[in-house]
């Protein structure tokens, strides 16, 4: 009887941990949004009374708006060329047990432990000894760099549900390797690549710590130009841009479930 | 040291030697070696597979079949020696220009391709006009009974019809070699039967050389003209099932062939090509060969297949002691377990396969028996070291 109730509590005290858990994941996003709908011109919670006066604000304000144009089109390119670089990377880690394999994935993977603001200095550094300092393709290149692991991992997961022996049957039936490069690998590594696109993208239209040291007034990304307004007002601009950032990559997200199950893209669900 | 149980010794086929009143073999291996790292995968073989021939190889795992398959199929390269397809030397030839076919244990469908797609791959590799990719398609899935599947997923297919289109995509190529990598291992039992009497027939209506690896004797018997027992990267006999079957050269060949007792024996004498052999107080005559090495009153291991052993009554004529240990019912037959008598050095248990059920009521466990040991049909090694 007692055991039962000791029980029955345990299990009634493990829900509510999880809940808390859950809720605290979401408290940050849940607050940042009522704040957004704040009528008043400081951050405060909760609001006293509501209006969308703020997101108007975020979508008009010049700096945002080059900011927003900058991010996407970094993004677009940075988690590109990560892709094909990455894709490279990975098929070559996979097939080719070259002598200094362990030294190029320890390499590749050291953005995972380089601190970013050490990268975007590194990078300052180097694109100004070149006179390049704060041009695009210098913060471009930041962003490859910071989200190339992720790209690689992704894909080389994806590499490894591949059955090696769909490659073997289709170079017994006369496929030069390049063919069975186009013909077999491709196609099934398709979900792998549209996930590690994605990772990269969301990535990359997050990252602000070494943006902020690679770039300029004309270059500056939307996270950066947050930060320099934050700097300045303290109205709820900023959680009106969070709310957008959130609806966007959600969206994005959605999307991407919709069409390829989130399952499949994210490697979380084995299989081809 | 290679075993002398290869039929084919070295120095007949080596290049040079001219092969004389033989044709030329669909594939020969001299001399070939696989290793990997320090772990010799494959010791120096020498092999023919003749045209239109259905060749077994035949082992447990990592006994080296595998590894023999994939070099003929180029998917490794040898360390030493050379392969030849035909007349043609392909052992540095890269697998997409060996015109070999091959169907994998899993099939290896292209999940992302229809059946038609599948079984087209090898002919579009080939740059065919369409039309007769069509055509030539359409024949193979007629061959494997798969006509009106040509538009289905492989995923929306059991594993026999995948087979089916495994094999009819290996075989629309018209390959010079049909390389089969335990093909059947994933089907249930009854399919199982039914795919291997198929697949044997459409091999002999087309003709293609066969290279089949498997580790189940049963399917190596039934399906072969030749069968290749293989273990630890060493061919240790070349012969027809019969030849396998009833005369293996070795203690390795003998025990993994079929199943076999094994009785305890003394070598008595040597004369010519037969020896005796004594097991108890019988005596038994069997092929010296395998003995050379023994000197007379050795002891020795002499191996009976359980269907040629007969139970009588205690104490009969040509009978060894024994004692009824277990009656194993398996349908069309029965088992019989006895335990030889103890006065037999090395005494083991022994199998008797009996027809009919008639033993269920003659002999219940405990019964004294005498278990009759054929003239013929023995085999005998010398012990293991």
């Amino acid at each position: 009887m007692r055991r039962g109730l000791s029980t029955r509590l345990l299990g009634i005290s493990g829900k509510v941990l999880v809940g808390l858990i859950l809720a605290f994941i979401v408290l940050p996003a849940l607050v940042v949004t009522l704040a957004a709908f704040n009528d008043r011109a400081i951050l405060s919670f909760p609001p006293a009374k509501y209006s969308t006066r703020w997101f108007t604000r975020a979508l008009t304000y010049r700096d945002f708006q080059t900011g927003l144009w900058n991010s996407l089109v970094v993004t677009a390119w940075a988690s590109t060329i990560a892709l094909v670089v990455g894709t490279g990377f990975a098929i070559a880690l996979k097939r080719y047990a070259f002598r200094f394999k362990a030294g190029l994935e320890g390499v590749l993977l050291s953005p995972l432990i380089v601190p970013h603001f050490t990268i975007g200095l590194g990078l300052l550094v180097l694109a100004t000894g070149i006179g390049a300092a704060r041009g695009f393709a210098v913060v471009v290149l930041t962003h490859v760099i910071v989200v190339l692991p992720f790209v690689i991992r992704s894909v080389y997961i994806s590499l490894q549900n591949i059955d090696e022996r769909l490659e073997l049957a289709a170079a017994s039936l006369g496929a030069r390797p390049g063919r069975v490069l186009g013909t077999i690998t491709l196609p099934l590594l398709a979900p792998g690549l549209v996930s590690g696109w994605l990772f990269a993208a969301i990535l990359s239209f997050n990252e602000f710590t070494a943006s902020l040291f690679v770039t300029g007034q004309a270059t500056q990304t939307l996270p950066v130009a947050m930060y320099g307004y934050v700097r300045e007002f303290a109205d709820p601009t900023l959680a009106a841009v969070s709310v957008i950032y959130i609806a966007v990559t959600a969206l994005a997200l959605t999307v991407a479930n919709t069409f390829l199950g989130l399952g499949k893209v994210l490697n979380v669900e084995q299989g081809r | 040291m290679l075993s002398k149980a290869v039929d084919l010794s070295p120095p007949a086929s080596l290049p040079g030697a001219a092969v004389t009143d033989r044709p030329t073999p669909a594939v020969r291996l001299d001399g070939v070696v696989k290793r990997f790292g320090t772990v010799t995968a494959l010791e120096e073989t020498w092999l023919r597979v003749e045209q239109g021939e259905f060749l077994t190889l035949l082992g447990p795992s990592g006994c080296g079949k595998t590894t023999l398959l994939n070099l003929m199929a180029g998917f490794l390269e040898a360390d030493a020696g050379e392969i030849f397809i035909g007349d043609d030397l392909v052992t540095a030839t890269p697998p997409y220009e060996r015109e070999i076919g091959i169907v994998f244990q899993n099939y290896a469908l292209f999940p992302h391709m229809s059946v038609a797609k599948n079984v087209g791959y090898g002919l579009r590799m080939r740059g065919l006009p369409k039309r007769e990719i069509a055509e030539r398609v359409a024949q193979a899935l007629a061959l494997v009974k798969l006509t009106g599947f040509a538009d289905r997923s492989p995923r929306q297919l059991s594993g026999g019809q995948q087979q089916r289109v495994a094999l009819a995509r290996a075989l629309v190529i018209r390959p010079k070699v049909l390389l089969l990598d335990e093909p059947f291992s994933a089907l249930d039992k009854n399919l199982r039967g039914a795919m291997q009497v198929e697949l044997k027939e459409i091999q002999r209506r087309l003709g293609v050389t066969t290279v089949f690896v498997t580790h189940d004797q049963g399917e190596a018997l039934s399906m072969s003209d030749r069968i290749v027992v293989m273990s630890a990267g060493r061919v240790r006999q070349v012969g027809t099932p019969d030849q396998v079957y009833r005369h293996p050269q070795d203690r390795f060949v003998a025990g993994f062939i079929g199943d076999v007792n094994r009785l305890p024996g003394r070598l008595e004498s040597r004369a010519g090509e037969r020896a005796t052999v004594a097991i108890g107080d019988l005596r038994r005559e069997v092929e010296a060969e395998a003995l050379r090495d023994c000197a007379a009153g050795a002891a020795v291991d002499v191996f009976v297949r359980p269907d040629h052993l007969g139970v009588r009554p205690m104490g009969e004529a040509g009978t060894l002691p024994a004692q009824v240990a277990a009656l194993v019912y398996q349908g069309s037959h029965i088992d019989l377990h006895a335990d030889l008598h103890p006065d037999l050095a090395g005494s083991g248990r022994v199998v008797v396969r009996m027809p009919g059920h008639g033993a269920l009521a003659t002999y219940a466990p405990g019964t004294p028996v005498g278990l009759l040991v054929p003239q013929g049909g023995l085999v005998a090694f010398p012990p293991e070291p």
